[in-house]
C-alpha cells in the first residue's frame, strides 16, 4: 500500500507556503502535488508576459486572486524599444475573465493597457480590489473612470509613471458615494485638475485610506484641506508647492502636517520652494521614506531637512545634494538602506554640480545598513569603488551610472576593472549590478567569476571583444536578466552559450555586433527560445553577417508570439519557412 | 587577453553617434555601430577586419545625441525639463526683501511673479495693509503718507515707478516702504 497524503492535508500544509519559488518546487514533486498546488495557488507572477500563454496560466490556476505581469524589456524605459513592440494586457485580461472570476488583484508593469482592458476588468471581476499600473500606456482617464465607478470594493488604485491620455479630471467623480473602501490612491502621473471637492468627499468617506499620492495640479490649499481630512495617512505624495508663500498659508500647512502623526513616506514635492520645507519638519523624525527627486532645492536646504530624518531608510534625491549633503546624510541618517541620486541635468551640457564619487563614499562609510544604491555621477575612481566594497559588503543592489561613456578612473586613467572586481568579490549577496565607465574584458572575467548571486546585470559602452560575453555567460550562476547596449561583441560567445540562455528570463542586446545569421542559427538550435530581431530594415535585405540593430531573446513555452509589429522579426523554427514578422500566418 | 588582437593602436572603437549616420527621432532606431565598422572578434575568427576604421575623437560628442543615455526614464526627464523651462522663463525667481517703516519684520517677494508696477504695488498694499496713492511722473506719489522705494545696484534709494519695469527688476536689490516725514524728500505730497 503506498503512502499518500490526503489532498486536504496537503492543501492545509500548502496554505503555509507563500513563496512562488517554493510552490514551483512543490509542483514538481509528483502529479497529485502538482494538482493540489495549482488549485490552491493564490498569487501568480509572470516576469515576461510572452514566456507562457494566458490561457495556460488561467487554466492551471483557477483560484488565482492576484496576478502580476511584466511586459516590455527594461530598456524600454530609456526609449530603446520602439513603440508598438508589444506587451499587450488584453489577452491576459480576456483569459482571466473567462476562467478566473475570483481574481481580485492585477499588477502590470511596462504593458500596453487599453480602456477596453480596464472596462473588461471592471465588468468581469466582482470582487476586484487592487489595480497597480507601473510604466504602462495606452489608456485614458475614461478607463480609470470605469474602474472607479464599477469596482465596489476597490482598495488600491495606483498609476505609477504611466502615460495616460488625460481627458480631464472627471474620472474622480465616478467613485460612487457608497464607496468607502479605498486604502491607496495614486494619480500623480495625471495632468488634469480634479475637482477638489470630489476628492475631499472621497477622502472623508474613506477611513482606511493610508496612501494618497496627488498630481501636481492639486494646490497647496487643496493639500491642506485633504490632510485635515486624512490625518491617518502613512504615505503622502504632495501636489505642487509652487504657490507664492503667504504667512497664513505656511502656518496652515505646517499645522496640517504636524497632525499627520503616522506619516512615514513623503514624495511629490514638485517645484517645492525652499521656504516651504520647514512646514515638513514636524514629520521628519517619523519618516522612513523620502522622495526628493523632483525637488530642485539646493544643498543647504536639503541638509536642513535631512538632518531631522533620523529614521530615514529610503532616500531619493537629485545631485543637487552635492558631496557635502551626502556627508550630512551619512552622519544623520544612520538607518539608511536605499539611496538613489539622480542627475538634475540629464542632458549634461554643463555638468557643474559638485557631486563626485566622494558623496557615495561618505554614505557607504556612514550608513551601515546601506544595501541598495543607484548613483549617477560624471566620473568615478577605482579607489572609491574599493572603499565602497570594503565598507559595504552587504550591498544587494549596486547600480552605478558613470554618465561619461568610456570614462576611465579620472585619477589614474585606468579602466574601472579593479573597482568592479572589488564590488563583485566583496559584495557576496549582490543581486543586481549595473556597470559603467571604461571597462575591459577583464572586468567581466571578475564579474563572471565572483558575482554568483547576481540576477540582473546591465552593461553599456563596455568591453573589448567577445570575451566579455563569454565570461559572463560562462559564469554568473544566478543570472536571469542580462541587458547590454553598445558593446563590441557578437556571435561566437552567444552561440557557444546558447544553453545558458534557457536558464535566464531574457537577454537584450542593442547596438552590438550580433549578426542576423547567428540569430537564425540560435533560433533554430533552441526551440524554447524566442529570438526577436528588432530592426527597422528587413534583415533579409542585408548580408547574413551584417549586425542587427537589436535582439531580444527570451525563454518561452508559448512559442513565437502572434502580435509582432513590422519591425520585429522572429525566425521561424522551421528553416523552410524562414523569417517573417508574422510568426505563423 | 593578449592572445587577442590588440586593437588599441588602430583605435577601432564603437563610435558614438555624432557622425554622419545618425538620425534622430523616436521612430528611427539609432545604432551606434556602422555596418562597416567591424573588427576581429577572436584570432580564430576568419572574418576580415574591414578597412574602414574610424578614429575616435578625443572629446566625445554631445551626450544628448545618444538615445537613452544617460539611462533616465522619460517620465523623469520630462518633469525636470519642464522645471528648467519654467525657471528659464521666470528667471528662477527674483526674491527681494521688503521692509515697511514701523512694521516689526521684513517680508520677501518674488518680483518675477508680477507683470508690472500696478500688480506689484497692489501686492504690497495687500501685504502691508496700506495704500500708496497715485503716481505722477513729476511729483511722485500723491495722496498717501506711504511712498514705495527701492535700493538699486548702486546703493541709491529710488522711487518705484520711474524706470521701465524690465530695468527695474534687474536693478532692484530691496524694497522699502517709507512713511511720513522721511518720505518727503522723494516727492511725497500728502
Amino acid at each position: 500500500m503506498g503512502l499518500r497524503l490526503p489532498s486536504k492535508v496537503l492543501e492545509h500544509i500548502l496554505s503555509f507556503i507563500d513563496s512562488n519559488e517554493d510552490r514551483n518546487s512543490v509542483s514538481l514533486v509528483c502529479k497529485s502535488w502538482f494538482e493540489t498546488e495549482r488549485k490552491t495557488r493564490k498569487r501568480v507572477f509572470v516576469g515576461n508576459c510572452y514566456a507562457v500563454s494566458p490561457a495556460a496560466v488561467a487554466k492551471r490556476f483557477p483560484e488565482v486572486r492576484s496576478l502580476t505581469l511584466k511586459g516590455k524589456p527594461h530598456f524600454a524605459d530609456y526609449n530603446l524599444v520602439p513603440d508598438g513592440w508589444g506587451g499587450y494586457a488584453w489577452p491576459w485580461i480576456e483569459a482571466m475573465a473567462a476562467k478566473c472570476p475570483s481574481l481580485e488583484e492585477i499588477r502590470l508593469k511596462r504593458m500596453v493597457v487599453t480602456d477596453e482592458c480596464l472596462e473588461k476588468i471592471a465588468a468581469s471581476f466582482k470582487d476586484f480590489k487592487v489595480l497597480v499600473l507601473t510604466s504602462c500606456e495606452g489608456f485614458s482617464t475614461d478607463g480609470i473612470a470605469a474602474i472607479a465607478a464599477t469596482c465596489r470594493n476597490l482598495r488600491v488604485l495606483e498609476l505609477r509613471e504611466c502615460i495616460v491620455e488625460d481627458l480631464g479630471g472627471d474620472w474622480l467623480s465616478y467613485f460612487p458615494e457608497t464607496s468607502t473602501s479605498l486604502v491607496s490612491l495614486d494619480f500623480s502621473c495625471l495632468d488634469s485638475e480634479v475637482k477638489i471637492s470630489d476628492l475631499e468627499r472621497l477622502v472623508s468617506r474613506s477611513p482606511n485610506l493610508k496612501s494618497l499620492k496627488l498630481n501636481p495640479a492639486v494646490t497647496l490649499d487643496g493639500l491642506v484641506s485633504l490632510l485635515r481630512r486624512a490625518p491617518q495617512l502613512t504615505e503622502l505624495g504632495t501636489g505642487s508647492f509652487a504657490a507664492q508663500l503667504k504667512p497664513e498659508a505656511f502656518s496652515k500647512l505646517s499645522e496640517a502636517f504636524s497632525n499627520c502623526k503616522q506619516l512615514q513616506s513623503l514624495s511629490g514635492l514638485w517645484d517645492v520652494l525652499p521656504e516651504y520645507l520647514p512646514a515638513l519638519y514636524s514629520v521628519c523624525p517619523g519618516l522612513t521614506s523620502l522622495n526628493l527627486s523632483y525637488a530642485t532645492v539646493r544643498m543647504p536646504d536639503l541638509v536642513e531637512l535631512l538632518r531631522r530624518c533620523s529614521k530615514l531608510q529610503k532616500l531619493w534625491v537629485m545631485d543637487l545634494i552635492e558631496d557635502k549633503g551626502l556627508e550630512a546624510v551619512a552622519s544623520y541618517c544612520k538607518e539608511l538602506r536605499e539611496l538613489r541620486v539622480f542627475p538634475s541635468a540629464p542632458d549634461l551640457d554643463e555638468a557643474n554640480i559638485p557631486l563626485t564619487e566622494q558623496g557615495l563614499v561618505f554614505v557607504s562609510k556612514g550608513c551601515r545598513k546601506l544595501e541598495s544604491v543607484l548613483y549617477f555621477c560624471v566620473q568615478f575612481t577605482n579607489a572609491a569603488l574599493l572603499t565602497i566594497a570594503r565598507k559595504r559588503p552587504n550591498l544587494k543592489c549596486f547600480r552605478l551610472c558613470v554618465i561619461e561613456p568610456f570614462a576611465p578612473d579620472y585619477k589614474t586613467n585606468e579602466p574601472l576593472d579593479k573597482g568592479f572586481k572589488a564590488i563583485a568579490e566583496g559584495c557576496k549577496d549582490l543581486r543586481r549590478l549595473s556597470v559603467s565607465g571604461l571597462l575591459s574584458d577583464k572586468a567581466f572575467k571578475y564579474i563572471g567569476k565572483h558575482a554568483k548571486k547576481v540576477r540582473m546585470l546591465s552593461i553599456a559602452f563596455a568591453g573589448d571583444s567577445d570575451l566579455m560575453l563569454h565570461h559572463l555567460l560562462s559564469g554568473c550562476e544566478s543570472l536571469k536578466k542580462l541587458e547590454i547596449r553598445d558593446c563590441p561583441f557578437g556571435d561566437t560567445a552567444l552561440l557557444e552559450h546558447a544553453a545558458k540562455l534557457e536558464t535566464m528570463r531574457s537577454l537584450w542586446m542593442s547596438s552590438c555586433f550580433v549578426s542576423f545569421g547567428a540569430c537564425k542559427l540560435l533560433s533554430q538550435k533552441m526551440p524554447r527560445l524566442n529570438v526577436e530581431v528588432i530592426d527597422e530594415h528587413p534583415p533579409e535585405t542585408r548580408p547574413e553577417s551584417s549586425p542587427v540593430e537589436r535582439i531580444y531573446i527570451y525563454r518561452t513555452v508559448a512559442g513565437p508570439r502572434m502580435d509582432t509589429p513590422e519591425f520585429v522579426w522572429t525566425i521561424h523554427k522551421n528553416p523552410e519557412i524562414g523569417v517573417s514578422h508574422l510568426a505563423i500566418k | 587577453m593578449d592572445e587577442f588582437v590588440n586593437l588599441k593602436e588602430t583605435e577601432l572603437r564603437l563610435g558614438l553617434p555624432g557622425t554622419d549616420n545618425v538620425c534622430e527621432g523616436k521612430e528611427s532606431i539609432i545604432s551606434c555601430c556602422n555596418n562597416n565598422n567591424k573588427r576581429a572578434l577572436s584570432s580564430d575568427n576568419e572574418k576580415e577586419i574591414e578597412s574602414s576604421s574610424r578614429k575616435t575623437e578625443t572629446s566625445p560628442p554631445r551626450k544628448a545625441q545618444i538615445v537613452g543615455w544617460p539611462p533616465v526614464r522619460s517620465y523623469r526627464k520630462n518633469n525636470i525639463q519642464t522645471k528648467k523651462n519654467e525657471s528659464e522663463h521666470e528667471g528662477q525667481g527674483i526674491y527681494v526683501k521688503v521692509s515697511m517703516d514701523g512694521a516689526p519684520y521684513l517680508r520677501k517677494i518674488d518680483l518675477s511673479c508680477y507683470k508690472g508696477y500696478s500688480e506689484l504695488l497692489k501686492a504690497l498694499e495687500l501685504m502691508f495693509k496700506f495704500s500708496v496713492g497715485e503716481y505722477f511722473e513729476r511729483d511722485g506719489y500723491k495722496g498717501s503718507e506711504f511712498v514705495p522705494t527701492y535700493e538699486d545696484k548702486d546703493g541709491d534709494w529710488m522711487l518705484i515707478g520711474d524706470v521701465p519695469w524690465e530695468m527695474f527688476i534687474c536693478t532692484c536689490k530691496r524694497l522699502r516702504i517709507m512713511k511720513g516725514s522721511e518720505a518727503k524728500g522723494l516727492g511725497c505730497g500728502v
